[in-house]
């Protein structure tokens, strides 16, 4: 193997047989090439499917109260359970890192409001910057809340394209003002919602300036969070799970419940849109997979059936070298060397070329759906070794029966 | 240099059983030059690969250079063959994509000679048989006659013990073949044992000694005068 006699006479042969090297080596190159790119692609489709559906993907955690049912540490079951700013500032804190984007309630459900001599009942949702996201509602014109608008208890408000219908009749409702129980609040934004009519029927305004205006105090109706996305719906489900009982805990500590009190705190998650999304993801990848396997497959075909012909077209050639005095083992030796070589230089030739091209394509790509191509590279590299070794086997067969036929019979071999 | 007892050979295909070589026995002194004449079917080429060490013989007893030839692997057989033997093919069995100078240095890179030397060795070579300007030109680049001389020195290269030549001019015209015979002469001359096996009568004159092949036994050996090819040229 690390014979540099062997060495000179393969790159000798391979030098003078250029055009069989080059072809063998072409069709190695490009079989690997077409499989980076296949992978890189498939993984950008991936990419950009999860970022496109991510925010819907996100599995949503929200916690709710009620009245406890048991008696815990002195306490009196029958007790209202109120959540606070303190108890979504300690979850937030606690689960900062888990938590991808995080919201807090404060809801009258049914309130007057009118603009000009329009008048309707909405529920009105003093809320969070984030719950944009954690609802999935899309702003059709202005913005949604901002942490500005939180911090100086702005009397701002962002309407549903249901009221902006009702009441604005199709005017543009932004920076007009509309009374909410006879309160003047600017409107800054309408939103759209996948929901229809029922969820654009709201008014959103800062949690702070609800607190303040409805004199609530420090007082929440029901928190709301999402977790950032797994990598596959089962790790998913085991976060999501995870993170609500710990919430779960960890409010009903804040607030002496008994942990076992069903009724007092009560969190939901929802997996629903999530998976969902894993199964488009999972299918697509199951495709790639399907095609980047048949491209393998074929590369090994390939390479099997080019390693039979080179054994075949060289028969003459072993039966001279056998009566020059070549060991079999030597002749068997010096083509799969051989055959190893050319593969395994050709293989990662295309193996860069393949992953220069996505490296210098994928950033030009401008598609919702096609984001960051690229290729596991141990993968990559695996099917290189599985081409070679594909290639050695191949080749070691015939070789190994061409060098125990007798000389003189490979030597009459026209 | 070579001796043989009571050679046989058969060939079984299926049930059929061909008896080749019915009991030969011949010797071969050093520095001789022996043609090996027969029709086809004769058992001449059977006789070569065996002295060749191509094929093994079913019975009998093969000395080369006082070294018993019998229980080869494969191993032993290639040893042997490098070291003992260089063969002369009819259609001169060069390697085409190897130049004249790689062709005769092969012999010499299973025997595992470093590069230089065998370079050089095969340059002598070559210069012997009046190829040397033509030693970067590939086979296909030859005339018969050249790649045959090429053969020669490959077969000439690791100094073997005898040259073995089946139907040397087999593939050449008259003229050509005499110039190779001269060769051969020419080689014997300065002592190496060399067995030619021909079916061609005027080369066989040029051997100094005639073995006559039938049906797998030895109809006739004689020595013979020695026609030169030089006088033919």
């Amino acid at each position: 193997m690390f014979d540099i006699e062997r060495w000179q006479e393969i790159f000798e042969t391979l030098r003078k047989n250029k055009l069989r090297t080059f072809l063998t080596g072409l069709s190695v190159a490009s079989g690997i090439f077409i499989l980076v790119i296949l992978l890189g692609f498939s993984k950008g489709i991936e990419n950009g499917v999860r970022s496109e559906f991510e925010q819907d993907a996100t599995n949503r955690i929200s916690v709710w109260t009620g009245v406890t049912t048991k008696g815990y540490k002195g306490l009196n079951p029958g007790r209202y359970i109120q959540l606070k700013n303190s108890s979504f500032d300690a979850v937030e804190n606690k689960f900062d890192n888990l938590l991808e984007y995080r919201t807090k309630d404060y809801t009258i459900w049914g309130g007057t409001v009118n603009y000009k001599n329009e008048t309707g009942n909405y529920r009105v949702r003093g809320t969070l910057p984030d719950n944009q996201f954690i609802e999935n509602a899309d702003i059709g014109s202005g913005r949604f809340i901002s942490q500005s608008d939180l911090n100086d208890n702005k009397k701002v408000a962002v309407i549903g394209n249901k009221m902006k219908m009702d009441l604005f009749k199709g005017e543009n409702p932004i920076n007009e003002n509309i009374q909410i129980f006879g309160m003047n609040f600017k409107v800054v934004g309408v939103y759209y919602d996948p929901g229809g009519d029922r969820e654009e029927s709201q008014v959103y305004i800062p949690i702070s300036t609800a607190q303040q205006v409805f004199n609530a105090g420090d007082n929440i109706r029901n928190m709301a969070f999402t977790v950032k996305m797994a990598e596959n719906f089962d790790d998913a489900v085991a976060q999501s799970a995870a993170i609500s009982e710990s919430i779960e805990a960890q409010v009903k500590e804040i607030h002496t419940v008994a942990p076992d009190d069903q009724s007092a705190v009560r969190v939901f998650n929802t997996l629903e849109e999530a998976k969902k999304i894993f199964s488009l993801i999972a299918t697509i990848q199951a495709v790639f997979w399907f095609v980047g396997i048949g491209t393998i497959i074929a590369g090994i075909v390939g390479v099997g059936n080019i390693m039979l012909i080179i054994v075949k077209e060289r028969t003459k050639e072993i039966g001279i070298r056998k009566a020059l005095g070549a060991l079999p083992m030597s002749i068997v030796g010096m083509i799969l060397q051989e055959a190893v070589f050319v593969t395994m230089f050709a293989g990662l030739f295309g193996l860069i070329f393949g992953l220069g091209l996505l490296e210098l394509v994928g950033p030009q790509i401008e598609s919702d759906f096609i984001k960051y191509p690229q290729v596991n590279f141990n993968i990559a590299l695996i099917t290189v070794f599985l081409l070679v070794f594909a290639g050695a086997v191949a080749g070691f067969f015939p070789a190994y029966r061409a060098a125990k036929i007798k000389p003189i019979v490979a030597l009459r071999d026209e | 240099m070579i001796q043989i007892k009571d050679l046989h050979k058969s060939y079984h295909m299926g049930s059929n059983s061909l008896h080749v070589l019915k009991g030969i026995n011949f010797d071969v002194k050093e520095g001789e030059l022996v043609s090996i004449m027969g029709s086809s079917g004769s058992g001449k080429s059977t006789l070569l690969n065996i002295l060749g060490m191509l094929d093994e013989a079913d019975e009998g007893e093969y000395i080369l250079d006082n070294v018993p030839i019998k229980n080869l692997n494969e191993k032993i057989a290639a040893k042997y063959r490098n070291e003992f033997l260089g063969f002369i093919f009819q259609s001169f069995n060069l390697i085409n994509y190897k130049s004249a100078l790689d062709n005769v240095s092969m012999p010499l890179y299973y025997k595992g000679v470093k590069r230089k030397e065998r370079t050089e060795r095969a340059m002598q070579y070559l210069e012997k048989v009046g190829l040397a300007e033509w030693s970067h030109h590939l086979p296909s680049e030859l005339s018969g006659g050249q790649k045959q001389r090429v053969a020669i020195a490959r077969a000439l290269a690791s100094d073997p013990k005898v040259l073995l030549a089946d139907e040397p001019t087999g593939a050449l015209d008259t003229r050509t073949s005499y110039e190779v015979m001269e060769l051969i002469q020419g080689i014997n001359d300065e002592g190496k044992t060399i067995l030619v096996v021909t079916h061609e009568h005027d080369i066989a004159q040029m051997t100094k000694r005639i073995v006559n092949l039938k049906d797998g036994v030895i109809i006739d050996d004689s020595k013979v005068k020695q026609v030169r090819a030089s006088q033919h040229v």
